[in-house]
């Protein structure tokens, strides 16, 4: 009876691992065999070389450096928001903060990065470039700044509380001894405690990233879906995702050139972000070993 | 000249009361030992010298300490100074994940220091102080985290004496080392004693009776008895200290 029951569950288990190596595995294929098509039309080279990236008009270009550019313009003005603020909070926390408030304030963190990204993007449009046009000129309606900016808000949650976790993961000790040796607080936090975790700290980020090169919905609302290739954050640009979006959401015609765009992008993004999370597993591989 | 007076010290965790009475006076330029069964105070009570204890939330003192003459619990006191002047080296060997030479200069580089040589000569006396020096000289640049247990333990000594404390509170230092570096680390703080006063917990009684001129023993929080090292190992007075100096504990 126990028996019987025990290799039910292991199968259960077995059956949900293998449907998720199916599913990473089939969404690979597709992406691959989909943008070989797409490639036997479009050279590699000028994939990557073309500045425009115009599959849509009559006047067609497939060069995916707008997008790319979007897609970094938006990330770094996403990063360069959440950074200062997101580090600040988790070192508060860590460091400062009684422990009864980093216990209650930890959860209310992590329920601000569950709020629907659409809010986030309309709170960009509706709200925060009005405000941001009010004293930069020539900024556009929709523009790379107020989506970059809002972006950063959203992983404010996701880098602080990650921090927080690669700061409390340095042994007491080493604050001890920087106490003892007449550190104060700030001195401890910023020249030992921060260091120390920096490995921890850095794969934050580098998931924050994750985060805002993924993201559609803030970029999709609030950028605009203009792909220039631009590094001016007033200036309305587009993304990867927002393209991938933008053409999902159209009439184009299944199978056609235009479809396969998406899957050229996609691919592209995929790649972007695997990199990146190999950099990060790298570090956080490193940085356990540190402390055992 | 009494260096450490600790007048009725009462401590307190919570409810626990983990020291009670406590009154003792350390002279300049001694090692003592405090001395004891696990769980007794030692730690907590070596603690209270450098106000290490402020950190826990439940930790409660009653009683005075004073230090050169002054109240180490008074409103005015800067805690960063204090322990400047009471440095600490701790049971595990704790040095920053940082270089050699790094971990011995953080303490003059906290206080603002940017004088380089001025930095480079306190790190060398300090490594040749802590007998570090020949081993460490050509590799200053490694991260400290290479070194042996016993290196590691002799760089955190060096660290703290960088500050020119006047005293040395010391945890256990050598009970996470092998003999031969527990060695050398007593022979550490027998020259060490000419300059700096030392008060070090150890469980080990050879050890106390080796390198300290006076001994402590606690029991239970209280201090049981205070005295000359070898009286307390040849003549105690009291019948808890003879059972623990003799091994006969429960
Ligand atoms: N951070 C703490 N919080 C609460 N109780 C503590 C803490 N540290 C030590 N104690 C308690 O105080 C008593 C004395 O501990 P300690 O000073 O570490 O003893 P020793 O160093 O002699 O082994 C023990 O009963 C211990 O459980
Ligand atoms: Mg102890």
């Amino acid at each position: 009876m126990k028996k019987s029951t025990e290799r039910l569950i292991e199968g259960g288990l077995a059956f949900s691992g293998l449907v998720t190596v199916l599913t990473t595995l089939a969404i690979i294929y597709v992406l691959l065999s989909e943008s070989w098509g797409f490639f036997q039309e479009v050279s590699l080279f000028s994939f990557l070389t073309d500045v425009e990236w115009t599959p849509l008009f009559t006047n067609k270009h497939y060069g995916i450096l707008p997008l790319l550019s979007g897609t970094i313009l938006t990330t770094l003005i996403a990063l360069l928001t959440a950074l200062p603020f997101g580090i600040t909070i988790s070192v508060y926390l860590s460091e400062y903060a009684p422990k009864g408030f980093r216990k209650s304030i930890k959860p209310a963190l992590e329920t601000l990065a569950a709020v629907p990204t659409v809010v986030y993007g309309f709170f960009a449009l509706t709200v925060v470039t009005p405000f941001l046009q009010s004293f930069i000129p020539g900024l556009s309606t929709f523009n790379a700044l107020s989506a970059g900016i809002v972006m950063g808000i959203m992983i404010i949650p996701l880098i602080s509380s990650l921090s927080e976790d690669a700061l409390q993961a340095v042994p007491k000790s080493l604050r001890e001894a920087s106490f003892g040796m007449g550190a104060t607080r700030f001195q401890t936090a910023f020249k030992v405690v921060v260091p120390a975790a920096s490995s921890g700290i850095l794969v934050s980020i580098i998931l924050g990233i994750s985060r805002a090169i993924g993201e559609t919905m803030v970029v999709a609302i609030a950028a605009g879906q203009q792909p220039t290739l631009t590094f001016d954050p007033r200036d309305a640009v587009e993304t990867i995702t927002a393209y991938i979006v933008q053409v999902s959401l159209g009439d184009v015609q299944h199978g056609s050139l235009e479809y396969k765009t998406i899957f050229a992008a996609g691919i592209s993004l995929f790649v972007f972000t695997f990199l990146l999370n190999n950099i990060s597993y790298r570090l956080k591989k490193k940085y356990q070993e540190q402390y055992e | 000249m009494k260096l450490i007076e600790a007048d009725d010290v009462n401590v307190y965790y919570g409810d626990n009361h983990v020291l009670k009475d406590i009154s003792l006076s350390i002279k300049e330029n001694t090692v003592t030992a405090f001395i004891g069964p696990s769980g007794c105070g030692k730690s907590t009570f070596l603690r209270t010298l450098n106000r290490m204890n402020d950190y826990i939330d439940t930790f409660r003192l009653e009683g005075k300490i004073e230090i050169d003459g002054k109240n180490i619990y008074g409103k005015k006191v800067k805690v960063e100074e204090l322990r400047q002047k009471v440095g600490m080296v701790f049971q595990k060997p704790n040095p920053f994940p940082k270089s050699i030479f790094e971990n011995v200069a953080y303490g003059l580089k906290i206080q603002g220091s940017n004088d380089k040589d001025l930095i480079a000569d306190r790190v060398e006396k300090s490594l040749k102080q802590a007998a570090l020096w020949g081993e460490v000289k050509d590799i200053l640049n490694k991260s400290a985290l290479s070194l042996s247990g016993g290196q590691q333990q002799r760089l955190c000594i060096a660290r703290t004496l960088a500050v020119k404390p006047s005293i040395i509170l010391m945890d256990e230092p050598a009970s996470a080392l092998d003999p031969i570096s527990t060695a050398k680390i007593e022979e550490l703080i027998f020259e060490l004693k000419t300059k700096y006063t030392i008060v070090i917990v150890t469980h080990n009684m050879q050890q106390a009776a080796r390198i300290s001129e006076r001994t402590a023993f606690f029991y239970l929080g209280n201090l049981v008895e205070y005295d000359k090292t070898s009286e307390i190992f040849t003549n105690p007075k009291h019948k808890q200290t003879e059972n623990y100096i003799t091994g006969r504990f429960g």
